[in-house]
């Protein structure tokens, strides 16, 4: 059985950044990752990061990972265990885990879920055809394993993902020939939507994929315009013959290990399905389990990597680490996260937000 | 409508065209970001000035472009790619026009490609004059293309 | 196909190696998703549903969903799009559920 003090579950931003700031306090941090290597989504980010210098504001998403994850297995409070997958939470305080295929245990003090989400699906006739792939997919293709995922890609969703990725597909070669929003408005920030327009791919706001054809593959989409009621428009059915088509329709939270625990969940629309209540300091109902990053409700890599340093930081605390400095770090660490929710493209998040009753509170 | 088509209007883009005297002195940067979203690095990457402090990080760029040396700095470092240069000045007839370049293969110092506007359509041919690397050496190029004046406010992309 | 002249990216890969798919020999690199370096090969379908026959490939590329689910070395419900590549592997579509054999 492996012991820790806090342990944390997820090496990707948030979980990067929570194991920094608990170990800098003085804790003992085990970091969990079920892939070969640290980073998450940001080992496929190619574009610069926005916010600010404190969020690495120019830098590369892939750049950023290679930081944070040399400052992590370098530090001596840290120990990385790679290949490993949370499976389950005992009440004893015990986490089971597969490590290298093994079977093992790790008990502890306290624990940072920052596992991040998962792509959400569409259903349309022949949505499963190889070929349709979510959009988190192709860009694990093309940017982890260096493999072209078509010559002809189709895009669902102009979100940030969406039109990111579309940009991605151009970098690598592959042509683009619309992307497809069933909104009547881009929801990603309009320069990565400009930077696609400019080469050349169309954006068509308020339209939906209807079917797929192909037999062994995708090798036709039938797409139309809808209404508000988002039913299809008669005489607006248009083909587009493609050898990919990739879905990117928001993420859901990846959750089960908070479920199991018996924290107080709630199901946020505007934060992506069910995510833990959690007080300030993000922990959930559960004493000594925190969330962080993706996991606690979808919103950026900027505001993960925050989230996981208020939350390393409080878990810290509670151990009795930190203390000293702690109202004051906790309160620079909430003004930066603020800053980055408080203009207009966080309405979203903090109305989300307003909706999550902090744990104990009886929700009206 | 920007959020809805991805490519700015002709009134945002006339708000962020500099007056025709200062176009008369030189290169100044073209600053099309019209989106008020966290981000500051125009700001805090420029060393002459010509960004204004940021009161709040979500505010849109605030620029005395007297103060623009025309550097390019800030070009490879808005992670938008929204930053453009303008030099009306090269002669009678022609602008350059500096662009962030992030794909392969890069154009040939001197060789005709096609300037595209800003939802890529070809608008005319243009020479690529100078293919520098952006100053962070992250892999992105700035390309400065020579083109006809009438244009120096269209073309924003190339077909290599 | 792979991707030789990225603008932004290299690919470190492992050591280039064949295994077998469904008969038929395949290169790839050492280490990488099985899925990646079948796709890398042109291959699409992974497998075929249990119920209507229907041709599957992967959904999600990180280990979550199951849609790539194909029988490895004899053992059947293998993630290949994380399991990683290793010379001589014999990897086969697998229908429905698959089958251990004990």
């Amino acid at each position: 059985m492996y012991n820790t003090e806090i342990l944390v579950i997820g090496g990707g931003p948030a979980g990067l950044k929570a194991s920094l700031s608990a170990a800098e306090k003085g804790a003992l941090v085990t970091l969990v990752e079920r892939d070969g290597h640290l980073g998450g989504q940001l080992v496929k980010q190619t574009h610069m990061f926005f916010g600010s210098k404190a969020q690495y504001a120019s830098e590369r998403g892939f750049n950023i990972a290679t930081k944070l994850g040399g400052q992590v297995a370098a530090h001596p409070r840290i120990n990385v265990l790679k290949n490993a997958t949370a499976l389950g939470y005992y009440e004893d305080g015990v986490v089971s885990l597969e490590v290298e295929k093994r079977f093992e245990t790790i008990s502890f003090r306290a624990m940072i879920m920052a596992t991040g989400a998962q792509e959400n699906t569409l259903l349309f006739p022949n949505c499963e055809l190889p070929g349709i792939y979510g959009a988190g997919a192709v860009q694990t293709l093309m940017n982890v394993h260096g493999v072209v995922p078509g010559r002809r890609v189709a895009m669902v969703g102009a979100g940030n993902i969406g039109v990111i990725v579309s940009y991605q597909l151009l970098q690598a070669g592959v042509q683009v020939p619309a992307i497809i929003e069933a909104l009547p408005e881009i929801g990603a920030y309009h320069v990565h939507a400009s930077k696609v327009r400019r080469m050349g791919v169309p954006i068509y706001t308020s339209h939906t994929v209807l079917t797929a054809h192909g037999r062994e593959r995708v090798e036709k989409i039938t797409y139309a315009q809808i209404d508000q009621n988002r039913q299809p428009l008669p005489g607006t059915e248009r083909e587009l013959e493609v050898d990919v088509l990739c879905i990117a329709v928001g993420l859901t939270p990846l959750t089960e290990i908070l479920f199991q625990a018996g924290c107080r969940m709630d199901y946020i629309p505007e934060l992506g399905g069910h995510v833990p209540l959690r007080s300030d300091t993000f922990e959930t109902s559960v004493p000594g389990i925190f969330i962080a990053g993706d996991a606690g409700g979808i919103e950026e890599a900027s505001a993960a990597m925050v989230e996981g340093s208020i939350a390393g930081l409080c878990a810290a605390a509670k151990l009795g680490y930190g203390l000293d400095a702690y109202p004051g770090a906790l309160a620079a660490a909430r003004r930066e996260l603020d800053a980055l929710r408080n203009g207009p493209a966080g309405k979203h998040i903090r109305s989300g937000l307003e909706k999550l009753a902090a744990p104990g509170e009886v929700k009206g | 409508m920007l959020s809805r088509s991805g490519v700015p209007t002709k009134k945002q883009l006339e708000a962020v065209k500099p007056a025709p005297e200062r176009l008369a002195q030189g290169p100044v940067v073209i600053v099309e970001c019209f989106q008020e979203i966290p981000c500051d690095p125009c700001y805090t990457s420029c060393k002459s000035g010509c960004f204004l402090p940021f009161e709040d990080i979500n505010d849109l760029p605030r620029m005395d472009l007297d103060q623009c040396n025309g550097c390019g700095t800030c070009i490879g470092a808005c992670p938008g790619l929204a930053i453009f240069m303008v030099d009306e000045t090269y002669s009678e007839t022609e602008a350059l026009v500096t662009i962030p370049w992030e794909f392969r293969p890069l154009p040939v110092e001197g060789s005709e490609v096609t300037g595209l506007d800003r939802e890529g359509k070809a608008l005319i041919p243009v020479t690529v004059r100078k293919v520098r690397p952006s100053a962070r050496k992250n892999g992105a190029y700035l390309l400065t293309l020579v083109v006809p004046k009438e244009y120096a406010f269209e073309v924003r992309s190339i077909k290599n | 196909m792979r991707i030789y002249n990225h603008p932004l990216l290299e690919f470190k890969k492992g050591e280039a190696i064949t295994f077998q798919f469904d008969g038929e020999t395949i290169e790839g690199y050492r280490g990488e998703p099985i899925a990646a370096a079948l796709h890398a090969a042109g291959v699409r379908t992974l497998s075929h549903s249990r119920s209507y026959n229907r041709p599957r490939g992967f959904w999600c590329a990180i280990g979550n969903c199951s849609s790539c689910n194909m029988r490895v070395n004899g053992v059947p419900n293998v993630r290949t799009c994380v399991e990683p590549l290793q010379e001589g592997m014999i990897v086969e579509t697998q229908t429905g559920r698959g089958e251990l054999d004990v």
